[in-house]
């Protein structure tokens, strides 16, 4: 009797085990296969734009989108006259930011947040700062880089 | 043994035919059984109608989804160009892409109404527990259907939209992440993007929908039409009734032909929709544009939409959004569960807790759907 009932949790552990295995082995690459490859342009640290800042200031916003390795980036004239480079993308829910010279910030139309020309979030839901980038002029051409490299 | 005993030999075409049937597949059984159900007959038998009204609104979306696949492309460089290719070019593709989308949005506003009448009458309560759960199942099917076809067009306001729908998903935690990357087939929202919610939109949904609808059906088939819960004390002499077949079958057969002429109104003479249902195809995506001043989703995501603008970045120590995101995971199972943790309705009594909870969730969904409005 005990033998038998032995038997049958072995026979049980095995089955079980063995369909625990096989959904493993269906789902596993399943997941892997649906996620895609990372693009390989993770890492760039610098990059010159394909503007001038005639262009930019040729802008009814005062700004320029650029995509910078996997991140989206813009690039605004202050009041003052000073080049800014910042992450584009909100931290809220990642709409697109856009400059609004008229109140002096960097706002997010999707639910109105809204950031200081250093990226700070100073109202609405976003909870992050923007990360800004450091600008270089050299001669016409404009480099933006990472603070940090 | 055929049943055909005691009855006249088949004389007509018709009852030949049926005969032919009838031997093979036993088709009077099922007839017998049919004509065996019948309907409540009450002061709020109206709301019987709205899943009838919700499933002929599907196969509208089914026929008229097969007609648009045939010129749609999928893809960043030829989405845009191919719906307004239908559009403008195709003998009545403004007609087929209207009715699409004039039935898509009544589909998901008759599946409203069904929902909340099932929810107020209590017919989720024993033993249509399953019929409730699968009907949440089609629900969510239907908003992520409606999710993934609003990106199919790849102009402005779709891109936007999915970029925010999707950052949701990235907000989610641990996993988000990755779920993120997933939906859009890469970081960001692009071809790829299309490409996986195309899949999704016309190949995954359609057989999982098709399978839980069946559940679905079947289930309403074998416990029949649901009594009201003041019935329940109620003396037999006191019920009244319709036979559901064919009485009950032709009534709502007639609803379908008024929906279906009302859907024809709509889409011949608002063809890009009116108001707050509106789908205009606008301007194409670009993804280095700034959003639209005004970027909304479709009307039946308002409300989480909006409700999350309300949210402020922190609360309780997290992120807003998050919070938000858990309160709605909540809340969307204790109506998913109602069935199991709504313990009077099981004994014929009318559960106040749970009306309330229903008319809260109405009021919430109502309101910040009007604030969604006004306020942008
Ligand atoms: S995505 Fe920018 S505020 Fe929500």
């Amino acid at each position: 009797m005990a033998e038998q009932k032995s038997r049958r949790d072995f026979l049980n552990l095995l089955l079980g085990g063995g369909t625990l295995a096989t959904l493993g082995a269906i789902l596993y690459p399943t997941i892997k296969y649906i996620t895609p490859p990372a693009s390989g342009e993770a890492n760039v640290t610098q990059l010159k734009l394909a503007f001038k800042r005639s262009d930019i200031e040729a802008d009814p916003k005062k700004a320029k989108t650029f995509k910078f390795g996997r991140d989206l980036g813009i690039i605004l004239i202050t009041d003052t006259g000073e080049l800014r480079a910042l992450a584009a993308r909100c931290t809220h829910l990642d709409c697109t930011v856009q400059n609004r010279p008229d109140l002096g910030i960097l706002w997010c139309a999707c639910h109105n947040g809204r950031y200081d020309y250093s990226g700070r979030n100073i109202s609405g839901p976003p909870p992050r700062p923007l990360e800004q980038f450091a600008v270089n002029v050299v001669g016409e051409d404009i480099f933006v880089s990472r603070e940090k490299a | 043994m055929p049943t055909t005993t005691g009855t006249k030999p088949p004389s007509t075409l018709g009852q030949k035919s049926f005969q032919w049937l009838d031997d093979r597949f036993h088709i009077k059984a099922l007839v017998d059984y049919m004509s065996d159900k019948s309907v409540p007959r009450h002061g709020r038998s109206i709301w019987y109608y709205f899943g009838g009204i919700s499933l002929f609104l599907f196969i509208v979306q089914v026929v008229t989804g097969i007609l648009l696949l045939m010129y749609y492309r999928p893809g960043a460089d030829s989405a845009y160009e191919s719906v307004r290719f239908i559009v403008s070019e195709v003998s009545f593709g403004w007609l087929i892409r209207a009715l699409h989308s004039w039935s898509a949005n009544l589909m998901i506003f008759a599946v409203f109404i069904h929902m909340f009448s099932v929810y107020f009458e209590y017919s989720y309560r024993k033993p249509r527990e399953l019929t409730w759960v699968s009907g949440i199942v089609l629900f969510g099917l239907a908003l992520t259907f409606g999710f993934s076809g609003y990106l199919l067009p790849w102009n402005e306001l779709a891109f936007f939209a999915t970029r925010v729908g999707t950052g949701m998903a990235g907000a989610v935690p641990v996993i988000g992440e990755n779920l993120l990357v997933i939906m859009r087939g890469g970081e960001e929202v692009t071809g790829a993007t299309i490409g996986r919610f195309f899949g999704l939109h016309v190949a995954i949904l359609p057989a999982i929908f098709t399978v839980v609808l069946t559940a679905h059906l079947v289930f309403i088939q074998r416990q029949g039409m649901s009594e009201p819960i003041d019935w329940t004390d109620k003396p037999e002499s006191e019920k009244k009734y319709i036979k559901f077949f064919p009485n009950f079958l032709l009534r709502d057969l007639l609803v379908w032909l008024i929906v279906l002429n009302i859907l024809a109104v709509l889409a011949v003479f608002l063809p890009d929709g009116i108001g707050l249902i509106h789908w205009p195809l606008g301007t194409k995506a670009d993804p280095f544009a700034p959003p639209p001043p005004v970027i909304r989703p479709e009307w039946y995501f308002m409300f989480a939409f909006q409700a999350l603008k309300f949210l402020p970045a922190h609360l309780f120590g997290l992120e807003g959004e998050l919070v938000g995101i858990g309160a709605f995971t909540l809340g969307g199972l204790i109506w998913a569960l109602a069935p199991f943790l709504n313990t009077k309705a099981h004994r014929g009594k009318p559960s106040t807790p749970f009306t309330l909870f229903g008319i809260l969730v109405l009021l919430f969904m109502i309101g910040m759907t009007i604030a969604g409005y006004i306020l942008e």
